[in-house]
């Protein structure tokens, strides 16, 4: 069943690059805007902690062409707060009510006939605030002493939940050595080159509110925005333009701004749009939570881990907004990663803090768990001077385990972990990386090499989430699960093919891998196929999965794709049969005919056939609905609810990445560069060869970011330090180095495609395996990432002292 | 991130510039390339009543070879010098120092005389034209015309010697034919802002050092030909300790030092070599 690289995929260019590297693409921000328009500016606070005395905006609403002043104040008679996943008493609205709480924090809304009066305006609103102590860091802000950031929740430590799967406390008490380590993730974020832009209508004669904004998904967040603006669902009309100039998760957290400016489209009565700017977005937008890890493996002597214990800290700024604490719980199931390990606690520990608030970024949780749980695995090999592949070996899941249940409950689906290792050591030579590594050392310089083996998860279970609630409040509650993914192919009268689909556009070229899924079951060519992904929640099929998050295409909207297209080809051949007086078993779909299997001479094009349905549906076989539209509804059984004892199949599919890399820091400059990367990927059946190898790209220059580049850095008072790219530096195409990606194909059997996800690996194991090489050339214990040169030269300099 | 309301002026003649500067003085802002006064007005971290746009008189818009030195204008684009013929032979540091500076995308708009005005503390232009003692072209309505040593010209941080009525009309880089230099700057990317740049010539039996991010300017170390590499080592580490340096989010003070305690002797060894 296992194949190595398989070609499956052959190459298919990109059916988006021609618009795109044309200027042709149609961002939010370059769609028209209705006649009347005004432009919105939103005030922020200044301050990480404060009481907001007054607001005194009389001199701006004077101000000429200024339409509207919104404050806290508004929004609370004219909205409700968001609902959240974790009840906890810490209401947000879509300004400041009362107190801020992080710098950024949008505190009044200026309205006014263009965004340079808006700007202007703001400056003559007069804010007093009141300061007050803001707690920054996770640690300290569990203390009692801390200052409380929701004084009405009466802690920041707001969501505490333990777990035991198996039996860790034998497992520690036979082991050989208990070994331990802590690790912090940073917080970061990764700046997609078009922030948010949303343009808001309210119609009172309806009610309702026409949005069109950059939204990503999950669309489970839209009943958030209808709730806050007290409308039913389909009074908020949501729409999603068809080009995107990037998310990588960031664009769910639009959402508070979708209410912000549809309020303020009600109390103006014109159309409102607001484009974000990138201060606004830096300081502001959405960040990765930044997680405290302790980690604790029971182990044997030859390295062997029996037990583990986390206790994951994660730090979710001033707000725990919908739907969070996700990054905590998306890797409940495969906390274990690639290991069979039987016994393990785990404790989930939610904390706010005066910081903004984090959402969705690429890696959900998988980087900051696999920091902990890697860097684990190479403390492990040194302590007891082993080889740190060795140790990986001892542990990972063996190949004959598969499908495999791990502790906390994930069904891996498929792979042969081991396997694709030793293809990585071998094509990616460890051996001349091991001699490279040598010579630098005796040359004196320093050099290092590190591993990462990671298991890759796509497509959430929406019923992860609950496993944050105690059994007997999931039970109240009622059952969440599983995952929707809808598909739809429409034949138009002249037999040309259209498709829809359930995800949002960020740049994933979903357009193409979902026109050659289709055409391949119609027997037509890609460029055959249009593929329409702009989105309308009033128009559109869409579910609470809908959006583009969680790597969940290949694993689910392509395979909804692939059943519409299939059920249209049934239909299709029916209906051929009928006309080519042949029976429907022997109808195929090839080289857009339809045509007799046993006599293909014997054929009608595929459009003739395929518009049969639009000009005379009399001549249909009998019984069948016109085959005009077909919609795929995939929705895996797989994804079950968390059982009574917290067990929870987080996500449908598994992948396997194992990363190594040489990694030399310069003593002079203490600058740390990564001499060769090699990373291996199994990610079931590949689906477009190029494609895949974008995404690999693209979620190891993130990873790359992390482990050396990207912090979103404040003081001790809470002020930002990073609000520009000269602070917050996004490495460019000088700075990532080559990756060598190889491909190991173990196709998933749940899938009718045998596709996995694969757009967050390298987010998730890239850091990791910098860290340990960056670990092993230091022969330190302690890596802080990012790695920059101002922490080499404080750990190198330390040593010299 | 709009800027606040500005008048905008695209004078004639250099003349008719001299005169809004005469007029509107520290009211008023050069535009030439706007690198960094365009973000610097959008985040109203500054404010113009007008802007003088410079950046399309012909009269700036000139290279000169003056024999000893190279006169660079002020509308002199630093992708135009980057271009120029004569570079390599005649100004072999300003060469080797201009691709560091930021992006060939900013260098088509940013200008040689804005870097040197604007007066970054780490930036290359400014540091090249301290190691080469090089000059400023200052001109105004009332005043004419006055020559300042790059030196006596940049002060401090982004602080210079210019009058609000002054215009800095071009800079003069003496040619440094045939003598060794070397350039070497330590960024946390390609084009960023140089946490530390060091530039060395060696000129008339002369090494002279420059630094740049140690201080609110550049600083230049001159060391007699003779004592090298003898006192070197030593001229440098009381060079070095003689400089703050400054803090940021990418460089302790002590860290600059130390970078330009590890780096500065292979940049000498560089200019030696080429100059040999």
């Amino acid at each position: 069943m296992q194949t190595k690289n398989s070609g499956t995929a052959k190459k298919v260019l990109r059916k988006e690059d021609a618009s795109l590297l044309s200027g042709r693409g149609r961002y939010a921000d370059d769609l028209p805007a209705p006649v009347g328009t005004l432009h919105a500016h939103a005030v922020r606070s200044p301050h990480a902690h404060a009481e907001i005395v007054r607001v005194d905006a009389q001199k701006a609403l004077a101000h000429d062409g200024v339409w509207a002043v919104i404050t806290g104040d508004d929004v609370r008679k004219l909205s409700d707060p968001f609902l959240t996943a974790v009840k906890v008493a810490a209401p947000q609205w879509a300004l400041a009510v009362e107190r801020v709480r992080y710098v950024g924090e949008p505190v009044a809304l200026v309205v006014a006939e263009s965004r340079y009066v808006a700007e202007d305006a703001a400056e003559l609103i007069d804010i007093e605030y009141a300061p007050l102590a803001a707690a920054l860091d996770p640690q300290a802000a569990c203390d009692s002493a801390a200052p409380l950031v929701h004084p009405e929740a009466k802690t920041n430590e707001v969501s505490v939940r333990a777990f035991r799967y198996g039996d860790t406390e034998a497992a520690f008490a036979k082991a050989d050595r208990v070994i331990a380590m802590t690790t912090e993730f940073p917080r970061l974020s990764f700046t997609p080159i078009e922030c948010y832009v949303v343009v808001a209508q309210h119609n009172p004669a309806e009610g309702s509110y026409d949005v069109l904004a950059n939204f990503q998904g999950p669309f489970s967040i839209h009943p958030v925005m209808a709730r806050s603006l007290r409308v039913a669902g389909p009074k908020l009309r949501l729409r999603i333009p068809p080009d995107s100039g990037g998310s990588f998760g960031i664009k769910l957290s639009v959402f508070p701004y979708v209410v912000l400016i549809a309020l303020a489209a009600r109390m103006t009565g014109r159309p409102v749009k607001w484009v974000e700017d990138r201060i606004e977005h830096l300081v502001a937008a959405s960040s990765g939570p930044n997680r405290v890890t302790r980690a604790e493996a029971a182990v044997t002597k030859d390295g062997r881990i029996l037990g583990l214990r986390l206790d994951q800290l994660e730090d979710y700024g001033a707000f725990l907004r919908a739907p969070m604490p996700g990054p905590l719980y998306r890797m409940q199931g495969s906390v274990t990663g690639a290991y069979d390990i039987a016994n393990v606690d785990v404790k989930n520990r939610v904390v706010l803090t005066n910081k903004m608030p984090s959402s969705l970024i690429r890696g959900f949780g998988g980087p900051q768990l696999y920091l902990a749980l890697e860097r684990l695995v190479q403390h492990i090999a040194v302590e007891l001077h082993l080889d740190p592949l060795d140790v990986i070996k001892r542990n990972l899941i063996p190949g004959q385990k598969f499908p495999y249940r791990t502790a906390a409950g994930a069904l891996y689906d498929s792979g042969d972990y081991w396997r694709a290792i030793e293809i990585a050591l071998g094509e990616g030579r460890l051996d001349e990386l091991k001699r490279r590594r040598e010579q630098a050392r005796a040359n004196g310089r320093i050099y290092g090499i590190g591993f990462a083996a990671i298991v890759e998860p796509a497509m959430s279970n929406m019923g992860y989430l609950s496993t944050v609630m105690s059994a007997q409040a999931r039970d109240r509650a009622g059952p969440k699960n599983g995952a929707v993914s809808m598909a739809r192919v429409n034949i138009d009268p002249l037999g040309a093919v259209t498709v829809t689909a359930d995800v949002t556009v960020q740049g994933q070229s979903h357009e193409t891998v979902l026109a050659q899924i289709v055409a391949k079951e119609l027997g037509l060519a890609p460029d055959d196929i249009e593929v329409i992904l702009e989105l309308d929640t009033a128009k559109d099929q869409w579910s609470i999965a809908a959006g583009t998050y969680s790597s969940r295409f290949a694993s689910g909207t392509a395979v909804a794709a692939h059943m519409a297209a299939a059920q249209m080809r049934d239909k299709l051949k029916s209906i051929g049969a009928k006309q080519l007086n042949v029976l429907p078993e022997d109808v195929e779909l090839a080289g857009g005919k339809i045509r007799s299997r046993s006599n293909p001479d014997n054929a009608l094009p595929f459009g003739r056939i395929a518009a049969t349905s639009h000009w005379s549906p009399v001549m249909l076989p009998e019984t069948m609905a016109p085959a005009l539209s077909e919609t795929g509804v995939w929705t895996p059984p797989e994804l079950a609810p968390p059982t009574h004892d917290d067990r929870i199949n987080t996500s449908f599919t598994y992948g396997f990445v194992f990363d190594m890399c040489g990694v030399e820091i310069d003593p002079a400059t203490y600058q740390v560069r990564v001499d060769r990367y090699v990373s291996m990927h199994d990610a079931g059946r590949i689906l477009n060869a190029t494609i895949a190898d974008g995404q690999i790209r693209g979620a190891f220059a993130q990873g790359v970011a992390a482990a050396l580049y990207e912090e979103f850095s404040y003081n001790e008072e809470g002020a930002f330090l990073s609000g520009t790219f000269a602070d917050y530096l996004v490495p460019t195409v000088s700075e990532i180095p080559e990756v060598e990606i190889l491909h190991y194909e173990s196709p998933s059997p749940l899938t009718p495609l045998g596709a996995k996800g694969l757009a967050e690996g390298n987010c998730m194991s890239t850091p990791a395996c910098i860290a340990n090489a960056i670990a092993d050339a230091l022969g330190v214990e302690n890596v802080t990432l990012p790695a920059t040169p101002r922490r080499i030269h404080a750990m190198l300099e330390s040593g010299r002292k | 991130m709009k800027p606040r309301p500005f008048d905008y002026a695209r004078p004639d003649t250099v003349d008719e510039a001299l005169a809004l500067l005469a007029e509107y003085g520290d009211d008023a802002r050069i535009l030439a390339g706007g690198q960094s006064l365009i973000p610097m007005l959008n985040l109203r971290l500054i404010d113009a009543k007008v802007l003088i746009d410079i950046s399309r008189l012909a009269a700036l818009d000139a290279i000169s070879d003056h024999g000893d030195m190279i006169e660079v204008g002020a509308a002199v684009t630093q992708n135009k010098l980057m271009a120029w013929p004569g570079l390599d032979d005649k100004l072999p540091l300003v060469a080797a120092a201009l691709p560091y500076v930021g992006h060939f995308q900013t260098r088509n708009r940013g200008t040689v005389c804005g870097s040197i005005a604007h007066a970054d503390p780490s930036s290359e232009l400014p540091l090249a034209l301290a190691v080469l003692g090089g000059e400023v072209v200052l001109r105004s309505k009332q005043r004419g015309e006055r020559i300042l040593a790059a030196q006596a010209f940049q002060k401090d941080m982004l602080t210079t010697a210019r009058e609000p009525d002054e215009l800095v009309a071009a800079v003069r880089f003496p040619v440094l034919a045939g003598q060794g230099v070397a350039f070497r700057e330590v960024a946390r990317r390609h084009g960023d802002f140089a946490i530390i740049a060091i530039a060395a010539v060696f000129r008339n039996q002369e090494l002279h050092l420059g630094a740049g991010g140690l201080s609110g300017r550049p600083q230049v170390l001159r060391v007699p030909a003779e004592d090298y590499p003898h006192l070197l080592a030593n001229d440098v580490v009381r060079f070095v300790e003689g400089l703050e340096g400054y803090d940021d989010l990418h460089a302790s003070a002590a860290m600059r030092r130390d970078l330009f305690r590890n780096l500065a002797s292979g940049v000498v060894g560089e200019a030696m070599r080429c100059a040999a």
